[in-house]
């Protein structure tokens, strides 16, 4: 069984991200980056289905700037056997992602996609449903548990409700969510092992995939500051602000 | 990469002009090892005195306990100097406290056992101490002289196949806990050519320990040794009878650059932590940032930072080209150390009161300095081996 695993690269989630002085958007220079959470957790999951037995193969692929190969070679270390590098310098909108997803999807016929349920930058949660109904496979997202069983896999999802159980056929894409597994550290020996795997290098024009931008980003500006709050003396005056200051009872 | 608006020393890239990508790697897996078994329980740990065993194996998981070490042995060969100081940094980060010492005593205990030692030795100890099963130490202070290591006391006589060792050693980190300790002994005539290194085990009848309470690096264990009629196979004999002294010295270069990298990764910690509570901290409705007195504290930290850290990795870069950059490194220890020194008193002069409290990084890093600044090298040890060095 073959998994495809999708990284970005994105800031620590350490860092602060601050906004551009001149609001064009949010200010990366020297910042620390790294993969995203969701990402790892993705990558996590696939080393533990090959360490099962059930995978026999982990591509990991990443798509941005050549610099993103970090990210690449990091899951590598995670456990991952080789990588592509969609280099592109463009900005990047879901939909350009997941077309060059299926493309990649073409090219290697996974039997399951993992993916991060969303990237802590954008929090935009698109890409694996956009790659879904591009390849018209079938979609796991936000899982929290995954079970293959032969041409099947059984997810756990967490829904707003709490948990839902669905079955779905593969070939298949499954989003990981926060509680799918803890991703382990990549260790010494094995980040020094990883140089020696392959990253294949590709770009989007190769896998003809219109990457242009639909949408333009007009201004990017920090959130106001919350004014501080204050202490109140006892539940009725609690009841009375709630409902006469905030307004938001009745 | 140049220096911009600044967040945190730990948040800017690693330089290129140095580091590759491989140190990034190590970096990002370190940072997440410590802030998960480390960072947490720091505090806790530095006031029950202790930290949990099995905190060796786990730093054995990751590469930790390996890095520097032959393949063969289970290890994983350290490409330059510059991973030791990826490594010191990270674990500095956490904010000071006594687990590095302990968790790293082999780093000073091994290599003579590595350069000197018999195959049969090394087969039997190195893997067992870098998997983070056995601790390792280097016993070479004594009660009577620690610099002076030339004129050390502790005795070892030839009786058939054993040597018997009297004497004792003090302020030895892992003391308590290790299981192998590497002795510095005198087999021979007075001065540096009767010393001899030996390998002594946990459990020798006549070697005991007393744990010793210090003003820093509490969770450490720190000792003093005692060693009564010991009698010590000969095979634990660490290379030639009475050419030990050679062994000594090999630790000094790599462990200076370590201290170095370390007393400069907790002067940033100082930093980081005074300008997160200056950005914060609002007196005579202005942020304590606003204030001029304050601004200039925190540029001169970022100065003398910046002159560690750049010599740091030049130095580190002579080493990686096969030079021994002796002076620069005993100046640079110096240099380190009094810039940590600087950094943790102006940083809790910044937070004021609250800098004065256990449970912060800048009140445990402060009472640090000494032990920076005085272990592998005094300040006046290493000045006067750089005059030494310099034919003044």
């Amino acid at each position: 069984m073959k998994i495809l695993v999708a990284v970005k690269r994105v800031a620590d989630y350490n860092v602060k991200v601050r906004a551009k002085s001149d609001n064009t958007g949010p200010d990366l220079a020297n910042v620390k980056m790294a993969i995203n959470p969701f990402c790892e957790i993705a990558v996590e999951e696939a080393v533990r289905l090959k360490e099962k037995g059930i995978a026999t193969e982990i591509i990991v692929v990443s798509i941005g700037a050549q610099a993103a190969q970090e990210q690449v070679r990091t899951a590598l270390a995670l456990g991952a056997d080789r990588g592509i590098l969609i280099t592109t310098d463009t900005d990047l909108e879901s939909l350009a992602v997941a077309k060059c997803l299926k493309a990649v999807c073409d090219n290697e016929s996974p039997d399951i996609v993992l993916l991060g349920k969303q990237a802590i930058d954008g929090d935009n949660n698109h890409t694996g449903q956009m790659l879904g109904a591009l390849t018209g496979w079938a979609q796991a997202t936000f899982a929290s548990e995954l079970t293959i069983d032969g041409d099947s896999a059984t997810v756990i999802r967490e829904v707003d409700a709490g948990l839902q159980t669905i079955q779905i056929k593969l070939p298949a894409i499954v989003t990981a969510d926060l509680r799918l597994n803890e991703p382990r550290y990549a260790s010494l020996p094995n980040i020094m092992k990883a140089k020696k795997k392959t990253i294949d290098s590709t770009t989007p024009a190769d896998l003809g995939v219109d990457v242009a931008p639909r949408t333009t980003l007009l201004k990017a500006e920090p959130p106001a500051e919350r004014k501080a709050g204050i202490k109140v003396e006892d539940v009725a005056q609690l009841v009375d602000k709630l409902k006469n200051e905030a307004k938001v009872i009745s | 990469m140049a220096l911009s608006t600044f967040t945190s020393w730990f948040d800017q890239p690693l330089s290129a002009q140095y580091y590759s990508e491989d140190h990034e790697a190590w970096r990002r897996a370190l940072r997440r090892f410590v802030d998960k078994e480390i960072s947490p329980f720091v505090e806790e740990w530095e006031e029950a005195g202790t930290f949990p065993r099995e905190l060796y194996k786990k730093a054995a998981d990751i590469g930790l306990l390996q890095l520097g070490y032959p393949e063969e042995y289970g290890g994983v060969p350290k490409p330059d100097p510059f991973f030791d100081i990826v490594t010191c940094m990270e674990l500095a980060r956490a904010g000071g406290g006594g687990v590095h010492p302990s968790l790293n005593s082999h780093s000073i205990g091994m290599p003579p056992i590595l350069a000197m030692g018999t195959e049969e030795m090394k087969a039997r100890v190195v893997p067992a101490v870098i998997s983070g099963e056995k601790i390792s130490a280097l016993a070479v202070t004594e009660p009577t002289g620690g610099s002076d290591v030339a004129n050390l006391k502790t005795t070892a006589r030839r009786d058939g196949d054993h040597y018997i060792v009297n004497g004792s050693k003090t302020y030895i980190t892992s003391g308590i806990r290790a299981d192998y300790y590497t002795v510095a002994v005198r087999t021979g005539e007075e001065g540096r050519k009767g010393i001899s290194l030996l390998l002594i085990e946990k459990e020798t009848p006549g070697f005991t320990q007393t744990e010793l309470k210090k003003m820093g690096w509490w969770c450490s264990d720190t000792a003093t040794l005692y060693f009564d009629d010991c009698r010590v196979p000969v095979e634990n004999l660490i290379g030639v009878e009475n050419k030990g002294f050679s062994g000594i010295m090999l630790n000094f270069n790599s462990e200076r650059l370590g201290i170095i990298a370390f007393a400069t990764g907790l002067a940033m910690v100082c930093m980081d932590e005074a300008v997160a509570w200056a950005r914060e901290r609002v007196t005579f409705g202005h942020r304590l940032m606003e204030h001029q007195v304050i601004r200039h504290k925190i540029a001169e930290m970022a100065k003398r930072i910046l002159t560690s850290q750049a010599m740091m990795e030049r130095t580190a870069l002579q080493m990686h080209q096969g030079e021994v950059p002796v002076i620069e490194l005993s100046l640079l220890k110096v240099h380190a150390t009094e810039t940590m020194e600087y950094c943790a008193r102006e940083a809790l002069q910044i937070l004021g009161g609250m800098g004065y409290m256990r449970g912060n990084k800048v009140e445990r890093i402060y009472r640090e300095v000494r032990v920076y600044a005085i272990g592998g090298g005094s300040e006046e040890i290493m000045r006067d081996l750089a005059a030494r060095q310099l034919g003044l």
